[in-house]
Parts: C-alpha cells; structure tokens; sequence
C-alpha cells in the first residue's frame, strides 16, 4: 500500500470517528471497511460523510460517485478520481 | 372499567429554573426568568424582553451526543428533550435496552412549530444553491414531530409516538391525549409535555401584533403582569415541561412516587363563532370546558383548591377570571385560589401548558400556593369578582386537594385538565 493511501485511510478514520460508536472496528479500518455493516454508521449519516469529505480534500462529489462510497476503499478510489480530475496537468 | 392515571415523573426546563430542584425553589421564591434580550433590540422589536431557559454546554452534552450537536440547531427539542428524559428518571424508569423498545411505553409531546433557527439557516443555504449540502438533519429537527421522534429514540418507545399541536392549548393537551390512551388501556405509561423554541423568529409574529408589552424593557421582571389594572400585553417566553404519566396500578407495582392523581379534563373549541374568533376565545366554549372537566373528574366544583389559570397578562384576564367564576358557579371569597406562573416565567406559548402543569402539580404534592408577581395593582375588574386574598402575592403553605388548570389557544381551542392529590391506599 502506498503511503499515500495509508494517509487517507487515516484522514477517513478521523472523518468517521464522529459517526461511529464502534471504535474497535474503527481501529481495525481498511480498504474492505463497510462504513454501515462493519462501524454501523447511520446510512442518513453518510452525506454527512461525504461532505466532511469535500471538505478534508476540497473536491465536490457528485451523486453518482456518492453512491459508491459504502465501504473506505471505494471512497478513496472516489477521491483519487475527483483529486486527478481537479489536477490541471 | 377505565384505569386510574397517576404522574410518577417530572421535568421542566423553564427560564426561571432548568431541572425540577432549580424551578421549584424559583417557584416558592415568586422568581423571574424575564430578562432583557438584545437580540430583540438589535432587531428593533417592540418588545425587548422575554423568557428563556439558561443552558451550557456541558449541560447540553449530558443530553445529546456530540454527533447529534453537529449542526444542531432546535432549541425547542434541546429542551423538550431535556424535561422528557428528566421526568422519565424522575420516575425512576430505565432507558429500554438496545434491542427492543418498550411496547407499553409512549410519548405525546407538542410544540408550536419546530427548529425555527435551523429551517432559517436552511433557508439561506438553499436560496444560496447549497441543498446538496444542507446535511441530514434538517428533516428531523424542523418537522412537526421532531421533539417526540427524539424523545422516542432516546428512551426506546414503543407505544404511541405523537406530537400534539394546538397553540398555547398545546401542553395541557398533550397531558389530556396520553391520560386518555392510558386510562382506555392502549399504553401503560406515557411522557407528556410540550416545548417551545426560544428567540426573535418565534417571537416575532406576536410582536407584529402588537401583543406583546413594549412598556417593561427597562425593568424586566415587572413585565409580566397578570391581573394586573397596569397589564399591557404578554412577555414572550420558552421552554419545555414534562410529565410521566401511567397506570395507579403500574406505578403501585413499580413503587414509584406518585405526585398526583389525574381525575379528568376537557377539551373543546368554540369554533370561532360567538365571541370567539381566530386569537379570542368564545366564553361559552371557555365555560364548558371547565365545567365538562369537573365533571368528567367526578368531584364537586367546590373541591377545588386552586387554579393554575391561562392569564397572559392582556385585557383578556378579566374575561377569564369572569369565565371562571361563572364556570364554577364561585366567586368572593368563595372563589379558589388562583395564580398564574407567566408571572414568573412570561407566555411560553405552546409549552406554557406543560410547565404550568408541572408548577401546579408541585403546588398540589407540596402543599403551598406560590405567588403571583406584578399585581401589586389588581385589575378592578378582577377585585369585583373575586377577594383580592385568593389572589395571592406571597408564598402560602397550605395544603392542596385539587387543582384545576386551563389552557387556551389561538384558533379559539381550550382544554381544562383536574389534578388531585393522591392518597396512598
């Protein structure tokens, strides 16, 4: 894994850590981390998710790419797109 | 054969007192939570004072979890909330579990209308082309039935989860909607109450109209004058109150403190025909509605002790005190005493009803009348009727039998709700 993706695991965890009851499965988080079935986020909460996200790393996600954002790995995955797409070269 | 209601627990979060301890020593003291509001002065109302319960921090977060204060912005379901959890362990009663909700247990809470503060800055976000970012909580804390969805969800309801709305009715009609579920037999016990948001976008249309005093905002507590010949229209005020209630038997089982017995009420409308009209009440329908809820209670009008009366400190206070006379068919010094709490805490419009009930049930349980602020020059209309002594200025101990106490709202709505002083078997 790279450094980089290890960085936003750990920028999401800190996102995450306010929607969550269940730090011991917020401490074990990775890629295949479901954010309802595995931390049992409130599945009203996850705009909320995704607009601290917008913010964390100033991209705006669209509906679509919202909708794929279940588990830390296709969030990130969402990220990296939206991050590239902003890069001007 | 309907079941007996008693009231095992109370909560009340009022601008003279947050937690029943703190409301009533205010109480007994004849204390007021009118002070000046400088945001009604930088908005130029008329009315620059008003009533609102004093809350910190660490005190809210002892209610709602940090994810639920995120973008929390609903005075009025910090503090109905804040009375229902109250009164549910005042009661002595636990939290249901994580699993399953307690199915005999319900909640009929009212409120005016809910989360002016964050409908308004929605508002602006949406005008603003940001509803993609509004978040999630908008829905829950600007519906209607906000207050009783959170109630519900802090102590895993599983009954009847409503809210009630019926303007300044709305309190002591909440307490009149869970006594009839449970004396019918369809729940075991139910919170009552109501709440009402604090601030300039509650306040405002009562401003507009001129109801409100513009004659006190350089001495708040002499503001608020029932009774009184120098009345000059209401304080807005806020807050929340809140009342267990449940089976005698239940609460026999369980060993619970009862407070008191609830023995009957009414509730009725005058149809905005006669004297009544959308803001007015119909004096017919006011008469009948005590007197339908004495008699529904089953006890004389004679027995009653004290009136916790709607008196907002308008015109209208005489109108009342002569509803009241002719209802009970008293008057002099035959007339019970009579006071009213808005002296104290201002026009808590749709959660007046809730804290006046809570005032006056611990009036009855404790045994003492608590005084009426700012009539040092009664009504003379109001002295005609009945002996200025019922109509007390001083903290009376003495014992309390029955209470009557009667609420009315705009669109000409009245209920009267009779509490009794329970004597252990």
């Amino acid at each position: 894994m790279t450094i980089a993706r290890q960085e936003m695991i750990n920028q999401l965890k800190l996102i995450v850590d306010a929607y969550t009851e269940n730090k011991t499965a917020l401490e074990q988080i990775n890629e295949q981390t479901d954010f309802i079935k595995d931390l049992n986020i409130n599945s009203a909460n996850l705009v909320d998710i995704v607009l601290d996200v917008e913010q964390a790393f100033d991209i705006e996600i669209d509906n679509t790419s919202m909708e794929r954002m279940l588990t830390v790995g296709a969030s990130i995955a969402v990220i990296e797109e939206k991050l590239a797409a902003k890069k001007p070269d | 054969m309907p079941r007996r209601v008693v009231i095992t627990g109370m909560g009340v979060v009022a601008p003279n007192g947050v937690g029943l301890p703190a409301f009533r020593t205010a109480l007994r003291l004849g204390k007021s939570g009118i002070r000046q509001q400088p945001i009604l002065e930088q908005l130029q109302f008329s009315c620059r004072i008003g009533g609102k319960p004093e809350l910190d921090d660490v005190l809210m977060a002892s209610y709602l979890t940090p994810l639920e204060l995120r973008n929390f912005d609903s005075s009025g379901i910090l503090y109905g909330l804040m009375a229902a959890v109250d009164a549910w362990k005042d009661a002595g009663l636990p939290m249901a579990g994580e699993e399953n909700p307690d199915w005999d247990s319900g909640a009929i809470f009212g409120c005016g209308s809910s989360g002016v503060d964050k409908f308004r800055s929605s508002i602006y976000k949406i005008d603003a082309l940001q509803t993609r970012s509004l978040g999630s909580t908008v829905v829950a804390q600007t519906m209607s039935s906000g207050i009783s969805a959170y109630i519900g969800g802090k102590l895993g309801l599983g009954n009847q989860v409503s809210t009630n709305s019926s303007a300044c009715t709305t309190g002591t009609e909440s307490i009149l909607m869970a006594y009839e579920r449970i004396r019918s037999g369809k729940a075991i016990r139910m919170v009552a109450g109501s709440t009402s948001d604090s601030g300039p976008y509650i306040w405002a249309g009562f401003d507009a109209m001129r109801v409100c005093t513009f004659k006190h905002n350089d001495e708040p507590e002499r503001g608020s004058r029932p009774m009184s010949a120098s009345a000059s229209g209401f304080v807005p005020g806020s807050g929340a109150g809140a009342l267990v209630l449940e089976t005698l038997e239940s609460a026999v089982a369980r060993g619970a403190k009862i407070y008191a017995e609830v023995v009957g009420g009414h509730i009725n409308s005058g149809g905005q025909r006669g004297s009544g009209t959308m803001t007015a009440p119909n004096s017919e329908a006011v008469q009948r509605c005590i007197r339908e809820a004495v008699l529904d209670a089953g006890i004389s009008a004679d027995a009653i002790d004290l009136i916790s009366g709607h008196l907002t400190a308008t015109t209208k206070d005489v109108t009342e005190l002569e509803n009241w006379v002719t209802a009970l068919g008293r008057s002099g010094k035959k007339f019970p005493y009579i006071n009213s709490l808005k002296s104290m805490v201002g026009h808590c419009l749709s959660a007046a009803g809730s804290i006046e009930c809570v005032a006056a049930v611990l009036q009855l349980h404790e045994g003492f009348i608590a005084p009426n602020l700012n009539c040092e020059d009664l009504h003379p209309g109001i002295a005609a009727l009945v002996d200025p002594e019922m109509i007390p200025r001083q903290l009376i101990s003495r014992p309390v039998r029955v209470v009557a106490k009667a609420s009315f709202g705009f669109g000409d709505v009245n209920a009267c709700i009779i509490f009794k002083n329970h004597q252990p078997v």
